[in-house]
């Protein structure tokens, strides 16, 4: 390492213990962002899982993009971020929807015209069970059912259950047994499905998919330009990905 | 008050597959053409980072957004419809190019008994094979008139193929060589093989290599990068009218695209279109642009809403069956088919283009015999590699869950482990599916939306089942340890994979039956033309734009001879009404 670059180490190591302090937070030498937070302590299977996470590297430690653009309260984030994680778990075959992102995917995607439903019809009457709501209004209506779910089972917010509890309370809502207002639950559902898969597959571009973390574990080569030389093979050709940013 | 623009030769709705065809022909034979196009300016520039599921294949950036417009849904006559709202449940082109800049460019020819379908079936099963409510109808064209117009069609648009064996009748080869083969098509093409059945490579608009079509328009050899049906390419190597038809037209300098021109109603004296009047979608200035010639060239929706608010030709009633406007509506976005899980065997799934494959296509048409069989027509079987995105493809055998470990462990596992067979099956039309306008629901502008009726019928219901049952013997004999079959879903729900409908504006030979003849020239207004899918009577079996293509490429024909010989009809009216 050059001095330089030792210098700019330093600095990067020194920013880290400062954010690890004001953050409070260190597990098995992995910094623990705001996600992990409302984790800690309370889900087993998610905070072991954040231990196999490989550490990052000083340099990458701030992550400038990682806050809330459309979530208000941090515990409307940490409950989403927790039902994430059951739909797409960390597991032996790779990071799950906490380590690639996903949460801040879906921040991110709610505060776009997406989350306000700015492309889509949206004039009256609503009938025959379609929402009124925009994305925006569902995201935030259901997690929030989540934690009151959480506390009428098993008196504890969603984020601070057991992994089989969380699963048990997300089967409810999947089977649209839970009440909600304008929207059913298995609506919300199938929408917190579908972007947290997003969340995880994504090209990094939008925030998820961490490190094309989510397409190595599934061999998707990515924004490849061309596949000419791949196509007539009789054998799987296995191709490092290449994100957006690699066309820019 | 409308501010009145020059008087040009021909004005077209929309410029996507149509309007660049009718730009391009009409303008290399001398006439002024104007096109209105509601959506963006689109080039080649805009298409350089487009390697992007979340944007193009789930988001819908080329699409049409519904923020000011959509459709709305129903089953039957009795219910109310709602509004399709959601855009990434409808998937209609917009800019440039429109739908032709998206599509997955796969490029069958109808059959000869798709032309004459009530005919020869009658002929050979007699009158009673044909169910009450289903109102199939010749077409007023036969295969052999339209055939050198498909060729004029594939060679403009550099269609690379093989030909089917089945369908023989061609007069040229296609202009370029089929695409490669992937391992998944040639071990179908094997086993179709060995089961006596006639394979071949599906024939594609994404060039097999480098191509100058017949205007001086070249296309760039396909990549299979896999970015395909639901992006434009960078290559320029997908036949869009936006490096074909519209530059062709372009250069002669008679062409002028107006884009955020949103057209509202087709002016007329008695029986002569006049112009239309169009606003400017950002400020909503009116605008009436005089022609010699209106051609309606949107997609089937707009075409035929159009006709509807402008109160042309007789509207459909769906009780007496009387009237064409809005007749004979089909949907084509049923997909039968099976797919195969492979425990020990691993594809390049991520590798394709947008309509690569090998097809068979002994189950369609009259190719075999229905004597036994309660359903007319068939499908087409496909291996299609549509170059699986790991948001959309999360496929796992059934009876695994949908969230959660195993979801993850198997829809990894089986990612690259699976391979499908897909069908497009022929849709006939009945006496209560029609396009109208809605009684609630309305635009922008105030004007109310189209309204579609329409839901699945036992025809389809029989061929599904049929063609899902030939899948599974050929996705069994290919290897697949585990073969999942798609269900019949329940009821028509209005979503849009692809754009796949016609009818509405159907061609024939005669007014009684048919709201255009053979030119697409209405018959009740020489000088207005529609093109489209809208002027199918029923839908093929598979994907429509070859043969609007082909149908375009003659009505140019019919409206150069209208302008030159100073108009009328260009069709007699056939004496002997098909009303058997």
């Amino acid at each position: 390492m050059s001095d330089e670059e030792k210098k700019e180490s330093d600095k990067v190591d020194q920013s880290r213990r400062n954010f690890i302090k004001n953050s409070g937070l260190t597990i098995g030498g992995l910094v623990l962002g705001g996600v992990a937070g409302g984790l800690i302590g309370s889900n087993s299977a998610t905070t072991k899982s954040q231990t196999t996470t490989k550490p990052v590297k000083s340099h990458e430690t701030k992550e400038f993009t990682e806050a809330m653009q459309f979530f208000s309260r941090k515990e409307d984030f940490d409950t989403l971020a927790a039902a994430t994680e059951c739909i797409f778990p960390e597991d032996e075959n790779g990071p799950g929807a906490i380590a690639l992102r996903a949460p801040y995917y879906i921040d991110k995607q709610l505060a776009s015209p997406w989350g306000r439903n700015v492309n889509d019809y949206r004039k009256r009457p609503f009938k025959d069970g379609q929402t009124p709501l925009n994305r925006g209004e569902i995201f935030l209506q259901g997690i929030r059912k989540l934690d009151e779910e959480g506390e009428k089972k098993f008196q504890k917010s969603f984020r601070e259950l057991e992994e089989a509890e969380q699963i048990e309370i997300l089967q409810d809502f999947e089977s649209g047994k839970v009440k909600l207002e304008y929207v059913t639950s298995a609506e919300f559902f199938a929408m917190l499905r579908q972007s947290t898969l997003e969340g995880v597959y994504c090209d990094p571009l939008y925030g998820g998919n961490k490190n094309m973390d989510g397409w190595k574990m599934k061999e998707y080569p990515g924004a490849q330009m061309s596949y000419a030389n791949v196509i007539e093979s009789k054998e799987f050709v296995k191709i490092e990905p290449m994100s957006l940013s690699d066309h820019f | 008050m409308a501010k009145k623009m020059h008087k040009v030769n021909v004005v077209t709705v929309g410029v996507g597959w149509t309007g660049g065809i009718v730009a391009a022909e009409l303008t290399k034979a001398g006439f002024t053409v104007v096109g209105l196009e509601r959506g963006p300016e689109k080039t080649r520039k805009d298409y350089m980072h487009t390697h992007d599921e979340i944007k193009y294949d789930l988001r819908g950036e080329i699409e049409h957004n519904l923020t000011k417009d959509t459709f709305t849904v129903r089953n039957t006559l009795k219910e109310d419809a709602v509004p399709i709202r959601d855009k990434s449940n409808s998937r209609i082109g917009t800019g440039n190019g429109g739908g032709g800049s998206h599509w997955g460019a796969q490029t069958h020819r109808y059959y000869p008994y798709d032309f004459e379908i009530k005919t020869k079936t009658i002929e050979k099963y007699g009158k009673n094979k044909i169910p009450k409510n289903m109102t199939i109808q010749d077409w007023g064209i036969t295969y052999d008139e339209l055939e050198p117009y498909y060729d004029k069609f594939e060679k403009m648009a550099g269609i690379s193929g093989e030909p089917d064996p089945n369908y023989p009748d061609r007069s040229n080869p296609y202009p370029n060589p089929p695409l490669k083969k992937a391992e998944g098509m040639r071990m179908f093409h094997e086993v179709t093989k060995k089961l006596g059945y006639k394979p071949f490579t599906i024939p594609a608009g994404t060039v097999s290599q480098k191509y100058t079509n017949p205007d001086g328009e070249t296309l760039n050899a396909c990549q299979y990068c896999a970015f395909c049906g639901y992006n434009a390419c960078e290559y320029g190597a997908k036949a869009d009218p936006v490096v074909t038809v519209i530059p062709t037209a372009q250069k002669t300098g008679k062409f002028e695209i107006r884009n955020h021109a949103e057209v509202r109603r087709v002016l007329y004296k008695g029986k002569k279109a006049t112009g239309v009047i169009y606003k400017d979608t950002r400020t909503g200035e009116e605008f009436e642009q005089p022609a010699d010639l209106v051609v309606l060239t949107s997609y089937v929706f707009s075409n035929v809403r159009l006709l509807l608010l402008s109160e042309i030709g007789k509207v459909y009633d769906p009780v007496s069956g009387k009237g064409v406007i809005g007749k004979n509506f089909t949907d084509h976005h049923l997909v039968s088919g099976v797919r195969g899980y492979f425990k020990n065997k691993k594809f390049n799934n991520y590798a394709a283009t947008g309509a690569f494959g090998e097809a068979i296509t002994d189950f369609t048409g009259d190719l075999f015999d229905h004597t036994d069989l309660d359903f007319i027509h068939g499908g087409q079987i496909e291996l299609r590699i549509t170059g699986d995105t790991p948001i959309s493809s999360n496929f796992v055998p059934s009876g695994t869950p949908s969230w959660g470990k195993e979801f993850k462990k198997q829809s990894l596992y089986y990612f690259n482990r699976n391979l499908m067979l897909f069908s497009q099956k022929a849709v006939m039309p009945f006496k209560e599916h029609y396009l109208d306008l809605d009684p609630t629901y309305k635009d922008d502008w105030g004007d109310p939306l189209l309204r579609i009726t329409w839901d699945y019928s036992d025809n389809d219901k029989r061929i599904h089942e049929f063609i899902n049952g030939k899948c599974k013997e050929i996705m069994t004999e290919m290897g697949a340890d585990i073969v999942d079959e798609n269900p019949m879903p329940g009821h028509y729900t209005g979503y849009l994979a692809f754009q796949h409908n016609g009818g509405g504006a159907i061609m024939g030979a005669n007014p009684e039956i048919s709201a255009v003849n053979n030119y697409l020239q209405m018959w009740e207004m020489d000088n207005l033309f529609v093109c489209g899918a809208s002027a199918f009577p029923h839908f093929g079996v598979t994907n429509p734009t070859t043969t609007v293509g082909a149908l375009t490429y003659r009505a140019t024909e019919g409206m150069i001879k209208y302008l030159k010989d100073g108009g009328g009809q260009l069709v007699q009216v056939e004496k002997e009404a098909q009303l058997i």
